[in-house]
């Protein structure tokens, strides 16, 4: 789009705002704006999201990557990486890392299956 | 575990810093201010803006004047050190907080961003350093000793950007990393990685960046340097400020650690604080609460590092007038290399002699509160909002980026339909975000969003990683540390082929501007030729003072025909061996009061001058006289005979007052007149027979001692040399002759 600097015009409904008044629409404005990127951030996830996740569970970068690539090949990213993770650790009976480290391997997945909910957040 | 400290005398040893890397622990995380020192006595100056001194430094080369204080201004100061080869820039490091740095950024290399993961190991980077779990501990650890050294904390920084962004969050926050840029608007405008993708990762990468206290710095500075006339997106650069910022906040992140990246837009020779400084006053308006990091304008600079110094000055001089939290470096080469360790170091030298230059501006002046500062203000508000109406009504943010919004050269409301246009479904990653399961879980700190943690007992407020027992945020021994990937792209490799030249225990030499051995020198020629005549005629001189691979770096017209300025780089062939070196002794110097009593039993007379066509004075009287601790201050009889004595004058008004000694300063350097001088007193003092009986020193800022003697002269002073240098000599040359 192109359009000459019209400023005059369309200031018109500001110039009467004190600089407070002013500040306060700036900074609604900028609510307004972010607040559905807040939301969709709120209930979505993302496979660096997922990774990061893993990391903190006490993975590599390798093996997380490993884990984040098979829970989204099996469909099971919605429900976070790191839950798969500790469900089947919980169903296994072994610790996260170990559990992690088998799941990479291949094992473990058949425990899962059928667990998850296929409600999506709210 | 290594018991390797940094020793103050010792250089720094690289290669004890990269060993047991993998049990190395950050000694803290989260950001650090500096400590003010408002009143702050040096010298007998009073500073009102400083912070609190350092333990160790480099100060500002006129310092001697002044009893060698080096103090220090308010705002954390940052210089980017990234030249490919991390562990060269450990050195540079060291060097740049010697000289006031307080924050070292590291630049990534070229195409992180696109690296989906972390990257591990040590490999050699491009434009800049690959961030890797090893790199960040080999710096973090060397900069734990460098901070104790100096005595002040160091910041360390890099980028959580990309898309692997809360992968490298959750990496600094375990490596303690201090800050960071952040702002899912860079990734959409500059780095073509898909928007919803950017800001759902950007949620999870504040909140673990919050986590670990880092300060947060945003991405608008990159309009500037986009943008055709940088000045025209004022407006929208605070547009991007308020998304970041608002967005920061609401994942978390306190607003003392939310900092905005500002740059004065305009340079030379647009009346550029003119134009600067209402925006500057209009961003802190606006963003009160936020902290502002100054950072210096590079979208304009050319190769010469002179034009780039004086921007960057007027650059602080709006911070000055204004405020900075973080006052930012470009380092004055960035116009044509990579930079090199000397520029990263001129750097924060212009930032510190500048800011400690401008101590105590607002105590004198003020910012006119009418007139054209406050309605250009007020206009560059009023146009942001406008912006921010437009973006809504058009359908919130992705919309406006679709629409092009961003990066417009038009002064907004002014458009030239040459924005920056994103698609929602293009991009790096586009496609790549899951919508959350209502089991949706991950049991970990610091995690943005939805997380039903119910499912499984937990109540609100209760930690979601107390299900694993604690994540590698309360339990760092839980870390997986790789060492490297790669067997031959890897630091130990290329440390292997400098070997020889590597401190401690090096023995070669080769001069150095980024990595160790690389051999570069620059040379500055001028040629009274034009433009394409100089350039031809300096590569033609570089060849043949042996250079391998001159390159000009920066030509500058001093005349259309008469003359060309020429900077060269190029490589040397040659490494030194340290052991052929011959250095001179340092000049011997005697205890004052010793000097004194030598005096007293044995008085001695001198009579000096400044010899030639030359009235400079002020050189020997600080030699001279006592209020600059001259020789008089110890008792030495003076006969001083002013400026341009002639040499034989200078003779027989030895012989006249039966002088022991005579002292010439000589200034003038020109076609060698200094020395010419110099072997004329002596052959006039030989003619007329009392050589032999007299001291004959001289002096000068361009006299090297070594000529001075092969001149004539019993011994020489350079610059630098003081009354107590002076003294020193006569009495031990008097002794020697008796």
């Amino acid at each position: 789009m192109k359009r000459d600097d019209d400023f005059d015009a369309r200031r018109e409904s500001l110039k009467g705002l004190s600089d407070h008044e002013l500040h306060k629409r700036f900074w609604s404005l900028a609510e307004q704006l972010t607040a559905p990127l807040l939301e969709m951030g709120r209930l979505y996830t993302s496979p660096s999201i997922e990774r990061s996740i893993l990391l903190r569970m006490g993975f590599s970068s390798l093996e997380a990557k490993a884990l984040v690539d098979a829970c989204l090949e099996k469909g099971l990213l919605g429900h976070g990486a790191g839950h798969v993770v500790y469900k089947a650790s919980q169903a296994g009976g072994k610790d996260i890392r170990e559990t992690g480290l088998a799941l990479i391997r291949g094992e473990g997945w058949e425990d899962l299956e059928g667990t998850f909910s296929k409600e999506d957040a709210q | 575990m290594s018991d390797y400290r940094l020793e103050p005398g010792a250089p720094l040893d690289v290669r004890e810093v990269l060993k047991d890397l993998a049990s190395y622990r950050p000694r803290r995380r989260g950001w650090t201010w500096r400590k003010m020192a408002p009143g702050l006595k040096m010298h007998g100056f009073t500073y009102q803006d400083t912070s609190e001194p350092l333990k160790r430094s480099v100060p500002l080369p006129p310092a001697h004047h002044f009893g060698n204080i080096d103090p220090q201004p308010g705002p954390v100061i940052t210089t980017e050190i990234a030249s490919g080869r991390f562990e060269d820039d450990i050195r540079r490091m060291r060097m740049a907080a010697h000289h006031g740095a307080d924050h070292i950024m590291v630049i990534r290399t070229a195409g992180q961003s696109h690296f989906d993961g972390l990257i591990e190991g040590t490999p050699q980077g491009v434009g800049g350093v690959p961030i890797t779990r090893k790199q960040i501990r080999a710096q973090r650890k060397a900069l734990d000793m460098i901070e104790d050294e100096v005595g002040r904390p160091i910041n360390y920084h890099s980028y959580v950007s990309g898309v692997a962004g809360p992968e490298i969050a959750v990496l600094f926050a375990e490596e303690g990393v201090n800050g960071a840029h952040q702002d899912p608007q860079y990734n959409v405008l500059y780095r073509n990685i898909n928007m919803a993708r950017s800001f759902v990762d950007a949620c999870e990468s504040k909140r673990v960046m919050s986590w670990a206290g880092m300060a947060q710095i945003d991405g608008a500075h990159n309009a500037n340097a986009t943008a055709r006339e940088a000045w025209k997106v004022m407006p929208e650069l605070m547009v991007q400020h308020a998304i970041n910022a608002r967005f920061s906040v609401a994942c978390g992140m306190p607003r003392d650690l939310v900092c905005l990246s500002t740059v004065p837009p305009t340079a030379t020779p647009a009346p550029c604080v003119h134009m600067d400084l209402p925006y500057a006053v209009a961003l802190r308006e606006l963003f009160e609460g936020f902290r502002m990091r100054a950072q210096m304008n590079t979208k304009y600079i050319q190769s010469s590092t002179r034009e780039a110094t004086v921007t960057h000055v007027l650059n602080m001089l709006v911070s000055k007038l204004t405020s900075a939290d973080i006052q930012s470096t470009i380092t004055p080469d960035e116009g044509r290399n990579v930079p090199w360790h000397i520029y990263n170091i001129e750097a924060c030298d212009t930032a510190r002699q500048t800011l400690i230059g401008l101590d105590g501006l607002m105590d004198m002046v003020a910012l006119k509160q009418e007139g054209y500062l406050r309605e250009k203000a007020r206009e560059l508000k009023e146009r942001a909002v406008l912006f921010m109406e437009e973006m809504l009504v058009s359908g919130g943010y992705f919309q406006a980026v679709e629409d092009g919004f961003f990066v417009d050269s038009g002064y907004f409301p002014e458009r030239n339909g040459d924005g920056i246009s994103r698609s929602l479904t293009g991009g790096i990653g586009a496609g790549s975000l899951i919508a959350r399961k209502k089991d949706y879980m991950a049991p970990v700190t610091a995690h943005y969003g939805y997380n039903n943690t119910a499912q499984y007992g937990l109540r609100t407020g209760q930690s979601p990683a107390g299900l694993i027992g604690g994540c590698t945020l309360e339990r760092p021994e839980m870390i997986q540390y790789i060492d490297e990937l790669d067997e031959t792209d890897n630091a130990a490799m290329r440390m292997a082929e400098s070997g020889e030249l590597r401190q401690p225990g090096a023995r070669f030499l080769k001069p150095e501007m980024e990595w160790l051995g690389d051999g570069t020198v620059m040379l500055t020629l001028f040629f009274p030729a034009e433009k394409k005549v100089a350039r031809a005629a300096a590569l033609e001189a570089a060849r043949r003072m042996n250079l391998e691979d001159p390159e000009v770096i920066s030509l500058e017209v001093m005349h259309p025909v008469d003359g060309t300025r020429v900077e060269v780089k190029g490589k040397v062939p040659f490494s030194i061996p340290l052991d052929s070196l011959v250095i001179p002794p340092e000049p011997e110097v005697m205890e004052d009061d010793e000097i004194r009593a030598a005096i007293k039993e044995c008085p001695i007379k001198v009579v000096c001058g400044t010899v030639g066509e030359d009235e400079h004075s002020v050189g020997l009287r600080e030699i001279i006289d006592i209020k600059h601790g001259g020789i008089e201050g110890y008792g030495i009889q003076v006969h001083y005979l002013g400026t341009s004595v002639p040499p034989d004058k200078l003779v027989s008004a030895a012989i006249e007052v039966g002088a022991d000694a005579i002292l010439a300063s000589t200034i003038i350097s020109h076609d060698n007149i200094h020395y010419k001088n110099i072997a004329l007193i002596d052959r006039i003092a030989r003619e007329m027979g009392v050589r032999s009986r007299l001291v004959f020193l001289a002096g000068g800022t361009q006299v090297t001692p070594e000529l001075a003697r092969e001149a004539g002269a019993d011994e020489g002073f350079g610059r630098g040399a003081k009354g107590v240098h002076v003294a020193t000599a006569l009495i031990k040359m008097r002794k020697a002759r008796k």
